[in-house]
């Protein structure tokens, strides 16, 4: 996927973050209590397995050596979502590093998913960079190809794909689970964190999709969050397919949406982001308000979306991307009924892990 | 790189040279004949003591291999990255891919089919898994494919393939899991 303008989507895959309804009895760590090392409890997780339906929204870092933007960003969604993705060069162009923009979101108060892709770095780098996470209290990570730089501010770039996203899943899990490096090495201690991955429903070919799911599941795929549903009956024959395999039983699956906030950034979805599609009717209504309505319309269709999606059977949650429109994420989840966790002033619940 | 250089060529066929990054490639060849062809070339005690004498051989095993690549490289696109996926990949070559992806189609695929780096071309994962549903073995694609081996890049696949070598690229079609992994 390629940079959007405004709505867009970081990586080829699956940026997200949402806020959650509120999980009864999930205990938050002590406030306070800093995070031990390398064993980072994920509250997104725990909120996924106590079955509430989840919201995770995403989160681009800057063009600029600023942790304060993210830090206010973060504080925008603080109770509204349960964690938020902090994407790694999205659309292949340089941002801050995401392991720092999670520790960021980490200290603001909302749990992160730091995004990793393949593009950038190779086999020695990706693993160097799963341990950082971990020993620095990151919970939960989030493996995917990533944008080829063709798309992105550096065209002129090396592309590296050493791994590719289901490598780099079996390779984390390995690294976890049993405690080895690729190259068989032993880890100690190893790893810990939730480990997710990304799908895109809606891209061809369609009789591989879920099965493909399966595939990053059985190599290690906790959650998954998905590229835009812009068409939810699409992504409703999608799970469909994902239920006969039974793999919403074996893998939180969260929905990606997001609000098209302008005519142009609509023009940008149909025409330079790849994997996407926008189904005509979307389209027409949007070009059939004045235009500065456009964005009021958007936020609504995205709500009803939403809305659509809560009744998919199988579906844990929506992962909100609205990057560089993050201010418009409470009043989308506001619309679709899924009001804030915790009242305002409690928001520290999310965050307070960050010590 | 000069991706608008790069975008405009054939829609199918493999390019005449080797061009600096990889681009899909639509195999010359029928799936249906190559999956035929893959049982003449299934490792036996003839190919084995063939495939040791090439080794043995330096200048043999060079000419060898640069005939192993002519030939694929005409139907295929071969890159020559030493670790053949074609048997299970529908006979599309993964390595094709802008991305070298080893496991599946990347996200960014047109509803076409178009191929997100290269529009011009048709993304290689669509055309193997068309060609691998084709001969009922689209669930080869399931298999997990194992990180690519570097060292053996420019290497003969064939020799190691008849060396029994090659086992061990891919995993069989039920992965195990671990413990542990995955939710309970």
């Amino acid at each position: 996927m390629t940079q959007p303008a405004d709505a867009a989507r970081p990586a080829a895959a699956a940026p997200p973050a949402a806020g959650t309804v509120p999980p009864a009895g999930t205990a938050p760590p002590a406030a306070g209590t800093a995070p031990p090392p390398a064993a980072a409890p994920s509250r997104f997780r725990a909120t996924l397995e106590s079955g509430a339906f989840t919201v995770t929204a995403e989160i681009g870092p800057p063009r600029g050596a600023d942790a304060g933007a993210i830090e206010r960003k973060v504080t925008l969604l603080r109770g509204w979502v349960t964690a938020v993705n902090i994407t790694d060069n999205q659309g292949a162009s340089v941002r801050l590093s995401s392991w720092a923009g999670s520790l960021a979101a980490q200290a603001a108060g909302v749990e992160p998913i730091m995004q990793l892709t393949c593009r950038d770095r190779n086999r020695i780098a990706l693993q160097s960079e799963l341990l950082g996470a971990s020993a620095m209290g990151i919970p939960n990570v989030l493996v995917m190809t990533g944008d080829h730089p063709k798309f992105g501010d550096h065209a002129s770039a090396k592309p590296v794909f050493d791994l590719d996203s289901v490598q780099l899943l079996w390779a984390a899990r390995t690294m976890r689970d049993e405690g080895k490096l690729l190259s068989g090495r032993t880890l100690s201690p190893p790893p810990r964190w939730f480990l997710g991955s990304v799908e895109n429903p809606s891209a061809p070919p369609a009789g591989f999709r879920a099965a493909r799911l399966g595939k990053k599941i059985a190599a290690g795929a906790q959650f998954v969050q998905t590229q835009y549903v812009f068409d939810a009956e699409v992504f409703a024959r999608w799970m469909a397919q994902v239920r006969d395999l039974g793999l919403h039983e074996r893998c939180h699956i969260l929905a990606g949406v997001g609000p098209i906030s302008s005519l142009r950034a609509l023009e940008h979805l149909e025409q330079r982001v790849p994997g996407v599609q926008v189904p005509a009717a979307l389209s027409r209504r949007l070009r059939g308000v004045p235009e500065d309505r456009v964005a009021d319309e958007g936020i609504a269709i995205c709500a009803e979306t939403i809305g659509q999606l809560r009744h998919v059977p199988g579906v844990a949650g929506v992962h909100v991307m609205a990057v560089g429109n993050e201010h418009r994420i409470p009043v989308i989840l506001q619309r679709a009924g899924l009001p804030p966790a915790l009242p305002e002033g409690i928001g520290g619940l999310a965050g307070s892990r960050a010590g | 790189m000069s991706v608008s250089s790069n975008g405009g060529g054939p829609a199918t066929g493999p390019p005449r040279d080797a061009p600096p990054s990889p681009r899909p490639v639509t195999p010359r060849v029928s799936a249906r004949s190559l999956y035929l062809l893959h049982h003449l070339m299934q490792p036996n005690a003839g190919y084995r003591r063939l495939a040791a004498w090439l080794e043995a051989v330096p200048w043999l095993r060079r000419l060898f291999t640069a005939a192993e690549k002519g030939v694929k490289q005409e139907i295929f696109g071969c890159r020559m990255c030493g670790q053949c996926s074609l048997p299970t990949t529908g006979y599309a070559c993964p390595m094709t891919c802008p991305k070298q992806l080893r496991n599946g189609p990347c996200g960014g695929v047109g509803a076409d089919g178009r191929c997100e780096v290269y529009p011009a071309m048709r993304c290689v994962w669509v055309v193997a898994f068309e060609r691998a549903e084709s001969q009922g073995r689209a669930g080869d694609l399931l298999r997990l494919q194992f990180p690519v081996d570097h060292r053996l890049s420019g290497q003969s696949s064939w020799i190691r393939y008849w060396q029994g070598r090659d086992e061990g690229l891919w995993t069989e079609l039920d992965p195990p899991r671990p413990a542990g992994a995955g939710r309970a």
